[in-house]
């Protein structure tokens, strides 16, 4: 039971730090998606495109064993954290972005010829209109990213899904074991669901 | 500022470069045998099988969503909000080691095809869904103004408008559908990523198999999206 607990909690602390730097590391990428010197575009277009089109799974495993070969060792728990947020920070860029385009053109030009530089009329014109449009879109990748911490699992972290697999050879109580753990990612996604709920109504 | 960002980034890359160099990773010697026959065969068979578990899945997952779309209980309501959260993982896990001390026990392929499907049936209700909502309702009242009838509307007025607004998210739905297919590492299904456990283990040559697994990956899946992309755009032209 208490390896139960402690998987949960190691889901929880997975899913908080990697949703925070992948939102950090998102607004970054995104900064240089939508930037206006072609280099930085590439850089962040690239970005992107590699991180959502190689399986989450693929790059955990290349991580997880690859950088000992480099001689570069972390924690077992913070390679799963950087690698989780690095895939999810693709996502959060995606979803700004969207939002930032869902911002009618005529409102970065006003800024333009109000005579705002370009990172002026980010922060002042665009940025709280795109607030609104990618509440509800983060907080589905937050729900996923929740559900994508298990596949740390799959590499050795004894997150939830691993715990309850491992209290399951060991006790066999199936059914009660799979039923509250997959319970307690849905009162995950619940919790979620209605912070997501709240910040819309506040936003709107 | 960019300028700044560039240097940092070109700085980043080479400072990964030169880590790599230090422990001998960029020898030609550590990269040759992926330049032989052998082992791309070898790799192909488990692109293959990629190929087939994402297919079978689909069709499951499809058939299964469709009829979830079109049910209207509060089953299937339920059913798209529970998998929506829980993890395909704890599916595979209980697949694994919980079904066959009860008597089922599938084969491997069907032991990763399975939860896959059960997992995504549910995203593909929603995108049936979206996509029938996506019609104008004036176009089913139209249909049946002209004498059709509820069916014949249906299949000749509002499903060649939904098929093609969903067109685009069925693609991605793919791209989706074939990274999951790499859980077939925790099934021991001889998939693409698995194949390459198998290859690492066989040759060492840890990084390099990987790096060379996930460009197989980035590549397909660089293909279907552009063609997503491309479907969207030439639809968004015609439909005009």
């Amino acid at each position: 039971m208490s390896l139960l607990v402690e998987g949960l909690l190691t889901t929880l602390a997975l899913t908080g730090l990697s949703f925070v730097s992948a939102c950090l590391l998102g607004i970054v990428v995104v900064v240089l998606r939508i930037s206006t010197v072609p280099v930085l575009r590439g850089i962040g277009t690239a970005y992107v495109e590699t991180f959502q089109n190689v399986p989450l799974l693929v790059w955990l495993v290349l991580f997880v064993f690859g950088l000992p070969e480099i001689g570069i060792s972390f924690p077992l728990f913070w390679t799963a954290a950087v690698v989780i947020s690095l895939y999810e920070a693709a996502y959060v860029a995606e979803a700004l972005r969207s939002g930032v385009n869902a911002v009618a053109h005529g409102q970065g030009e006003a800024a333009r010829a109000l005579g705002l530089t370009f990172a002026q009329s980010l922060r002042h014109v665009v940025v709280p209109q795109a607030a609104r449009k990618v509440v509800q879109p983060l907080g589905n990748i937050f729900i996923a990213l929740t559900m994508a911490t298990s596949l740390a699992g799959a590499v050795g972290v004894v997150e939830l899904t691993r715990a309850a697999n491992r209290i399951n050879l060991a006790e066999a109580q199936p059914l009660l074991i799979f039923t509250g753990a997959g319970l307690c990612y849905l009162v995950l996604a619940a919790g979620i669901g209605a912070v997501v709920f709240r910040l819309e109504r506040r936003f709107a | 500022m960019s300028l700044v960002s560039v240097v940092v980034v070109a700085l980043l890359v080479l400072l990964a470069l030169r880590r790599f160099g230090d422990s001998g990773q960029l020898d030609f010697a550590k990269w040759r045998p992926f330049l032989t026959w052998p082992v791309w065969r070898f790799l192909l068979t488990g692109a293959w099988a990629t190929v087939l578990a994402a297919f079978a899945t689909g069709v499951i997952a499809a058939v299964f969503g469709l009829l979830l779309a079109v049910s209207k209980g509060f089953l299937a309501r339920w059913y798209v909000e529970i998998m929506r959260t829980v993890p395909v993982l704890l599916i595979i896990y209980v697949m694994l080691f919980v079904l066959p001390s009860y008597g089922l026990d599938l084969p491997l392929f069907w032991k990763l095809v399975v939860p896959l499907a059960l997992s995504h049936a549910a995203l593909f209700a929603g995108i049936f869904r979206a996509g029938v909502a996506s019609v104008d309702p004036g176009q089913r009242e139209a249909g049946l103004s002209l004498g059709l009838t509820e069916r014949g509307t249906l299949r000749f007025v509002v499903l060649p408008q939904a098929i093609r607004n969903m067109l685009p998210s069925l693609v991605s739905q793919t791209v989706g559908l074939l990274k999951d297919t790499a859980l077939g590492f925790v099934v021991s299904y001889t998939e693409l990523l698995y194949t390459g456990r198998v290859l690492a283990n066989y040759n060492h040559l840890l990084i390099q198999t990987y790096l060379v697994i996930a460009l197989v990956y980035l590549v397909v899946n660089l293909a279907l999206s552009s063609f997503s992309r491309h479907l969207e755009a030439s639809l968004a032209r015609t439909a005009r």
